[in-house]
């Protein structure tokens, strides 16, 4: 295919062609914007009925040096007339707002993609920086796709001639420009857009009239000049009918917490301190003071656990928020809250790791480290959401759990699910069961280590409760009393007591669903943010006939009480982990089956084709 | 699993407590909790014990209401020797318990029990910042200038040269000074007491639960297995009214059995004086201001060691400050005046919203 330029085109009947599905990534420097204008093509996708997913892909550094490689900022999002569950594969649209971004994202645009450049961006220094040795939009280079040159900078000030910001600031606006550009190119409306302008710059009229001409110009400029020769539409998805926002993982992370402390008729105690890219969890929770949310931002990670086990300690729902370097230092603190058995859940966003590894890409490398990453026999429970929006039900769940059982619990998330969005069927608050704490109160036959014999989780006694003082502390506890005991035999009492107590979870959690057959030739078990590629994966195939099921883990300890028996059904267990098969070896451990493990570990989550080419190695 | 039965020797739970319904006035038994002390024979820590236990009733706080919290080391064991509530962290991280707990529940009376080691080397961090939030905490550091529970290592207080387990050939690295870390730190009371002075040690003990906002107090607590006699040779009795000296809000530096000694400022520096001699007077010593609202003054007065100078013991430091939680707690109502109290619904309901219609319209 030949590239067709603006000056080169014929200028045809332009129509307006049906597509199912859009994979659109925009890529520019950290300054350009691109986030911003990724969410509002996915707002207005949303909005308009489309399915979305969406995966944002920010560089570690704040401002890496204009114009460089490491600065590239990305944002892809999938839109859809159908039900979709990833933010697509490979692009089939890349808008790159320098060199340095076509240079990074290219490789990743299918073959005869659209790419729309700004032409403006193309200089010398530019293309230094970005290591072409001449412009690759004059060399021939970009036949192989549908290139689109567009001067967006100059177009942008010329739009805003007039306006009274300065000339650097007018340029700033030149993303809006390459919004209403796609808008048009996609047939979308630019109303949500204008409104969300008119929104956000209330207070600074100019800013929001420069914003509000750069997008219109770019819309008027794609349907006046006919640079493009068709347009598309994607129609609406068959959406369940009900009430829809679109959400980022963290925040569905963060009200979630926010619904489960309200549902267990206990105030939320937060301690946290910030890291990437757990910290926006810490940003939505300080906004709600309203709801008795207290945020306390620690002087260190261990500051932060240990504030989420005091205010546990006096009735609160304790909880603190990490990636996976702060999970290393709370792990004595995790101790404590085991052997003081009281409710706190601890949210680990998992990013690229060893150390501080790639602190802004996603991998679920942590699960070990949730399991078992503490001195000695110090059983924690697990909970992992699958999806953006998942995040919400399981941090219900964990709270749910931590308080009925009296333990820390683990809730893994990763930088996929934390930043991704997706729409989110609001639930009605009427139909979120409650689960009230109690405490104790009657003094009368209190100990502290006295257990519940269903659930054997010890009695909540907060203090300012007359006649129930009582100490609690990291040494052995003796069994009923509390006391501190060195005896072997209660040591060891108390040590299987510990790990019983999760396992009895088990009667409190779901049994695990398969997708697909009941049985057959391969399962794919996954566990968290794989469950959009997995799922698309299975879909794909079974409409082509192969026998090919999937189960998705979202409690990982205990495991559903189902999960052996739904293993044993299938010839092959395949499970596809964003790290080096820790889910698997937990699995081969506990079932003695011969899963296989298909793992990657680039920071980037599996592709549907990737995993589709495995699984049709043992069909 | 073995049928474990539950053993008697002793609750960890109720020990017959007095309910608070009506104002008896507790006594210092009340506050004894029946397990059984454990310190060696003869240790300091004992005597803090006697004088914590003593002043608790003059609080006229219900004891479910106070919360005893610590790290690792000998006086951590603190909290179970208290009929109170009680939690025994980890090392060095019991401010960070209990800025949690008296954040969430700013009405409990909470006390952190630290030592040198556990506040100063592994918990430095914790001390620093519980400190400088103004958390209305009492925290009491028994310093003992050594690690007793792990057997006779130095601590970050221990004296330079000082020959023991881990520095057979003396101690090279040079000691902090927990005053300095505490006027560092913005306390806004700093405090100083020694075990074998109840009176005195009572007396402190008294403001520092009096005071609102993180309020520090330094004990010198002898060890006398692994550091004996470290404090004997200013406090001894036979020598400490010359080798020490009592601040007094408002009252002139002086010391001596006679006063007759006093502490003036040079420059920047302070000097002992005689008074009488050399034209001195009783003008000339510094007059101590415990409410001065900087405290350069008395960060001067915790550097003075023996034997250059007597070594102050007193209040070094109280001034008013709001409190972390008070402001918190503070923000939370304006968060619901502004914004009326949380409705979950309208959170979840928030931003962009979009319904789709049972004929699959978006509308
Ligand atoms: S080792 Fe020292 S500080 Fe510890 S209990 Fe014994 S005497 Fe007291």
């Amino acid at each position: 295919m030949s590239a067709i330029t603006l000056e080169g085109e014929d200028l045809q009947q332009r129509h307006l062609e049906e597509l199912e599905t859009v994979t659109i990534r925009f890529a520019g420097d950290s300054g350009d914007g691109m986030q911003l204008t990724g969410t509002q093509f996915t707002a207005t996708s949303a909005i308009i009925g489309n399915d979305i997913s969406t995966l944002p892909d920010f560089p570690a550094e704040i401002r890496a040096p204009a114009g460089s490689l490491p600065g590239v900022s990305g944002y892809q999002l999938n839109f859809s007339s159908r039900d979709i569950r990833t933010p697509g594969d490979e692009p089939d649209v890349l808008v790159a707002m320098n060199p340095a971004a076509l240079k990074t994202n290219l490789p990743d645009l299918i073959p005869g993609g659209i790419l729309v450049v700004n032409t403006d961006a193309f200089v010398e220094g530019n293309l230094k920086k970005a290591g072409y040795p001449a412009s690759p939009l004059d060399d021939g280079s970009l036949s192989g796709y549908r290139l689109f040159k567009v001067p967006i900078t100059t177009l942008t000030l010329r739009a805003l001639e007039g306006v009274k910001i300065p000339h650097k600031q007018q340029e700033r606006s030149k993303n809006f420009f390459a919004l209403g550009l796609m808008y048009w190119l996609y047939d979308r409306p630019l109303d949500p857009t204008l409104r969300w302008i008119e929104d956000k710059f209330s207070k600074t009229p100019d800013l929001a009239e420069a914003n509000r001409l750069a997008l219109r110009a770019g819309y008027n400029y794609a349907d006046t000049t006919e640079i493009f020769t068709v347009h598309y539409h994607v129609g609406k998805a068959k959406i369940k009918p009900g009430k829809y926002r679109n959400i980022t993982g963290n925040e569905a992370t963060a009200i979630g917490f926010v619904a489960g402390a309200e549902l267990s008729g206990r105030p939320l105690f937060y301690g946290s301190y910030p890291i990437t890219p757990a910290s926006d969890i810490l940003h939505e929770l300080s906004r709600h003071k309203n709801f008795g949310v207290k945020t306390f931002q620690a002087e260190d990670e261990i500051a932060a656990i240990g504030a989420a086990i005091g205010a546990a300690f006096t009735g609160h729902i304790g909880l603190t928020g990490t990636s996976g370097p702060g999970i290393a230092l709370k792990s004595e603190f995790i101790g404590l809250a085991v052997m003081t058995e009281l409710p706190i859940v601890i949210i680990d966003v998992q990013r690229g790791g060893p150390s501080t590894g790639l602190p802004t890409k996603t991998e679920q490398a942590d699960l070990l480290q949730a399991m078992f990453g503490r001195n000695s026999e110090c059983p924690a429970a697990i909970v992992a959401p699958a999806t953006p929006s998942d995040c919400f039900q399981m941090a219900v769940e964990a709270v749910r759990l931590a308080t009925k059982y009296m333990t820390p619990v683990f809730y893994l998330s990763d930088g996929y699910l934390g930043n991704g969005s997706e729409p989110w069927a609001i639930p009605a608050v009427e139909d979120l069961p409650r689960f009230d704490v109690e405490f104790r109160t009657d003094a009368e036959g209190f100990y502290p280590y006295l257990r519940d014999e269903r659930t054997l989780s010890r009695p909540w006694a907060i203090p300012g409760t007359p006649g129930l003082e009582h100490r609690i502390g990291g040494i052995e506890k003796q069994h009923i009393t509390g006391n501190v005991s060195y005896d072997p035999e209660n040591h060891d009492f108390m040590v299987r007591l510990r790990a019983e107590k999760i396992q009895r979870m088990a009667q409190d959690i779901p049994p695990i669903d398969v997708y697909g057959d009941q049985e057959g030739k391969v399962l794919l078990l996954g566990w968290g943010s794989t469950y959009g590629a997995i799922t698309t994966a299975v879909e794909k195939m079974r409409e082509k006939g192969a026998s090919v099921s999937s189960a998705h883990l979202r409690y990982l300890n205990p495991f559903p009480k189902n999960l052996g028996d739904v293993l044993g059904r299938f010839e092959t267990v395949i499970i596809p982990e964003l790290n080096l098969g820790q889910l698997a070896m937990l699995v081969r451990a506990r079932f003695l089956i011969d899963a296989v493990s298909f793992s990657k570990v680039k920071g980037k989550p599996f592709q549907v084709t990737e995993l589709i080419r495995k699984v049709n190695e043992y069909l | 699993m073995a049928d474990l039965e539950k053993e008697t020797n002793g609750t960890n739970g109720t020990n017959g407590a007095h309910t608070t319904d009506a104002p008896v006035k507790l006594t210092r038994q009340d506050f004894v909790s029946d397990q059984e002390v454990r310190w060696c024979p003869g240790c300091g820590d004992y005597s803090i014990l006697a004088q914590v236990q003593r002043v608790m009733p003059e609080l006229n706080i219900p004891k479910e209401k106070i919360v005893f919290v610590s790290g690792i080391g000998c006086s951590s064991r603190f909290p179970y020797y208290m009929d109170t509530y009680g939690f025994h962290g980890i090392h060095g991280r019991a401010p960070a318990l209990a800025t949690g707990i008296k954040a969430a529940n700013p009405e409990l009376s909470v006390w952190v029990i630290t030592g040198d080691g556990d506040a100063l080397s592994i918990g430095g961090n914790h001390f620093i910042h519980a400190i400088r939030r103004n958390l209305d905490l009492k925290i009491i550091l028994f310093n003992n200038r050594i690690y007793g529970l792990t057997k006779g290592q130095y601590s970050p207080t221990s004296e330079l040269g000082k020959k023991n387990k881990s520095a057979p050939m003396g101690v090279i690295d040079y000691p902090i000074n927990p005053l300095s870390m505490a006027f560092a730190s913005e306390a806004t009371f700093v405090a100083r007491s020694i075990d074998t002075d109840p009176k005195h040690l009572t007396m402190i003990i008294e403001r520092l639960a009096r005071h609102k906002g993180s309020a520090f107090v330094e004990v010198f607590q002898n060890c006398n297995i692994f550091n004996d006699g470290v404090f004997k040779p200013f406090s001894e009795r036979v020598v400490r009214d010359e080798r020490m000296l009592y601040l007094e809000h408002g009252k002139p530096l002086l010391f001596g059995k006679n006063k007759d000694k006093g502490i003036r400022l040079n420059g920047l520096h302070p000097e002992v004086v005689q008074i009488g001699e050399s034209g001195v007077g009783t003008d000339d010593i510094l007059v101590h201001n415990e409410s001065d609202p900087e405290p350069n003054l008395s960060y001067v007065l915790g550097r003075m060691q023996y034997p250059d100078y007597p070594v102050p013991v007193g209040v070094f430091r109280a001034v008013e400050k709001p409190t972390y939680e008070d402001m918190l707690e503070d923000q939370i109502k304006r968060a619901v005046a502004e914004r009326g109290p949380g409705n979950l619904s309208k959170l979840i309901n928030s931003g962009e919203t979009w319904v789709i219609n049972a004929e699959g319209e978006t509308v």
